[in-house]
């Protein structure tokens, strides 16, 4: 049993054990290991040369990080929180996401930049966002949204070992917990980074979800298995691309859909997910697919987060209105 | 600090050491290659105003600036330009057809950069250098002796990205050259407006090895090209030129300067303009033979023909050709939207 944050170090560990060019690069990586610890030890062993302690700079670590990838390594960065990634904005759309259209397939830039993402554990401002739908609105990024020990480790090797820029979004709130990872790469429980992930069968509504809600609609699937309702739950792991045909198989089955994400709805993937279901569905629904997100607001102060964040109740109450539309 | 100048607009030699190794074949192909990358420019100009290119941002009165920097490095070094440096990519041997594909609009990057050693042109101005700071890190990583070049304005100059990547290059000693072509303008801001303390004292303060130097003086730019490349070389850390220059046309062919510029300054520029000042010095030495001067000429006009010829005869890319190169690993949803858009194109009846 590794914790999600282990998992991740793992991964880490395992790219520059096999790869030369595998860098690690961001705030306070090396000497402290993170703030979240999720880099603890790499640069003790692999050295200050390839576990860079970066000026404080987010531009700065993906532009660096661009440019190393054009000669031939593989960067991973990591950038502290979902809230700083702005600044390297410019870098990471014009730049990162271009460079290999732009330059006609001449430029490949296989970089990797970690972003802790998500509320729940009661942090100051610009600290809890759920920035994804920037990423992944924007052609040429992979975008990564791993719930489990399990994915977050596997989808970072697969990551780092392949030639496309990768945004990987890690649940923060879920660090510390606990679950099995698979040992090698052949493990059934290892599935390609862009698919999407059935984690709990249900025939009577699928959630949809990602990142930090998977445990929450896990939770809300087992309450509701109490008054037998049987809601099916998937984890679409990755949200550029997104596994469509998993996602339309399931709901032309149940006929029913919520998409839960911690993200404002309004302009959120829930959007993308609810039009592509009506558009691959329709003749199937039972009733309109319901989103449950957070609200069109900056993240409130932290003992607001309750209220703001999706949690079971407030899926629950998605599922009654669409199971008894 | 006063700009270094080894060539004065009337086109005598400066009283300097590093005027002493000057000679005919040095001058001759300086010359040669401002010459050229004016002639380009001036063609691609006409071309744009004739509706063959969509925009063209020229680099007349920056020959001197490209030239002198590009030719002082090792052809093992590497460049990564802005937008306006065509002078330095046709002495990379970058050809007419890879220059302007970009600005036809046929496609975006123009050419192989790892064939030139020259990046493409980026753009979204400053985003380059941090680029080439992390390149270097990578060339010194490698255990090479290579020095990574990147041109930037004074525009660019401002942009966080830049002062991001001028810190990043000290803290990582890493072997850089930013070479900032100071034109003067950036679209209708004056330098005035850019900076108050000019950017060699700033550059200076982030502890790179700064000179300031005369722009339009091409041996002097190639000299101070050259001395920052050893240092930069040898280990002692990144480095920031400074030259002094000036766009003599707009900021594009979408701009009109008379708005924002006077004549008189103009004028001004004009007098200082690098390649005349060369071909006084060739002149005035008996370096320019009739051979060279007609050959020269022959040479120029060659190019402008060729220039013609190759813009009118860039074919229009297949719609297919935006689904390229999107990922390196194509996604099964942009696959299902690209055969999608093939399917829709083929059902119209021709």
């Amino acid at each position: 049993m590794l914790t999600l944050s282990q998992a991740i170090n793992r991964a880490l560990r395992h790219g520059l054990e096999s790869d030369p060019g595998v860098m690690v690069m961001g705030q306070d990586v090396g000497l402290s290991g993170g703030v979240f610890r999720v880099t603890d030890g790499l640069q003790k062993d692999f050295g200050a040369d390839r576990v860079i302690d970066t000026p404080l700079a987010e531009a700065g670590i993906v532009g660096t990080a661009i440019g190393l990838a054009m000669r031939g390594y593989r960067p991973v960065c990591e950038i502290q929180f979902d809230g700083f990634v702005y600044p390297a904005f410019n870098q990471i759309t014009s730049q990162l996401a271009k460079l290999h259209a732009r330059s006609g397939g001449r430029i490949t830039v296989p970089v990797v930049i970690r972003v802790p993402v998500s509320g729940g554990i009661g942090a100051v401002e610009h600290h809890s966002e759920s920035n994804e739908a920037y990423f992944a609105h924007t052609a040429g990024l992979r975008v990564m949204a791993p719930a489990t020990p399990q994915d977050a480790h596997w989808m970072l090797r697969q990551a780092i070992a392949g030639d496309d820029p990768v945004i990987f979004f890690e649940p923060k709130c879920r660090y510390w917990s606990k679950g099995e990872v698979a040992e090698n790469p052949d493990d059934p429980l290892v599935l390609p980074a862009d698919a999407a992930r059935t984690v709990r069968d249900g025939t009577d509504l699928t959630l949809l979800t990602w990142g930090s809600m998977v445990e929450t609609c896990l939770s809300a699937a087992g309450a509701a298995a109490e008054e037998d309702r049987s809601l099916e739950v998937i984890d679409l792991r990755s949200l550029s691309p997104v596994d469509t045909d998993t996602l339309v198989a399931s709901v032309r089955r149940t006929g029913r859909a919520v998409v839960v994400h911690e993200a404002p709805t309004f302009g959120g993937l829930g959007g993308e997910i609810a039009a592509v279901l009506g558009e691959r569905c329709f003749t199937k629904l039972e009733a309109p697919v319901t989103r449950v997100g957070g609200f069109n607001v900056p993240y409130p102060a932290a003992r607001l987060e309750e209220h703001y964040r999706p949690d079971l109740d407030r899926v629950l109450d998605a599922v009654d209105r669409t199971l008894d539309f | 600090m006063t700009p270094l100048q080894l060539l004065t607009p009337d086109g005598e030699l400066a009283d300097d050491p590093a005027a002493a190794t000057v000679d005919g074949d040095l001058c001759r192909g300086l010359y040669r290659d401002m010459v050229l990358a004016r002639r380009l420019d001036a063609e691609a100009y006409h071309l744009q105003r004739q509706g063959e290119l969509g925009l063209w941002l020229q680099s007349w009165g920056q020959e001197a600036a490209q030239v002198g920097s590009i030719r002082a490095l090792r052809d093992t070094d590497w460049v990564f330009p802005s937008y306006r440096d065509h002078a330095a990519a046709m002495c990379r041997g970058i050809g007419p057809e890879e220059l302007l594909a970009q600005w036809r609009g046929v496609r975006q990057g123009g050419w192989d950069p790892a064939r030139y050693r020259f990046h493409i042109y980026t753009l979204v101005l400053a985003a380059q250098l941090p680029h080439a700071v992390g390149y270097a890190m990578g060339a010194r990583l490698d255990g090479t002796d290579e020095v990574v070049m990147t041109y930037f304005g004074d525009g660019s100059s401002s942009e966080g990205e830049a002062n991001e990547a001028f810190n990043w290059a000290v803290t990582r000693c890493a072997p850089v050259l930013f070479f900032c072509q100071n034109n003067q303008w950036a679209i209708s801001t004056p330098t005035t407006a850019q900076f108050g303390a000019p950017l060699h004292q700033r550059a200076a303060g982030f502890g790179l090895a700064t000179q300031l130097v005369d722009g339009n003086d091409v041996l002097a730019v190639h000299a101070a090209t050259a001395r920052a490349l050893d240092g930069v070389r040898s280990g002692e850390g990144p480095a920031l030129i400074e030259a002094v220059t000036y766009r003599m046309a707009g900021h594009s062919t979408s701009d009109d300067p008379r708005r924002y510029r006077s004549d008189a300054e103009l004028d001004h520029w004009r007098a200082l303009d690098p390649v005349d000042r060369l071909r006084r010095l060739l002149d005035d030495r008996g370096w320019a033979d009739e051979e060279f001067t007609g050959g020269l000429e022959a040479e120029a006009e060659e190019l402008a023909a060729e220039v013609r010829r190759v813009c009118r005869a860039l074919p229009d890319p297949e719609p297919d050709a935006m689904f390229e190169h999107v990922l390196a690993r194509e996604t099964a949803s942009l696959a299902g939207e690209r055969a999608a858009y093939a399917a829709y194109s083929a059902s119209f009846v021709d």
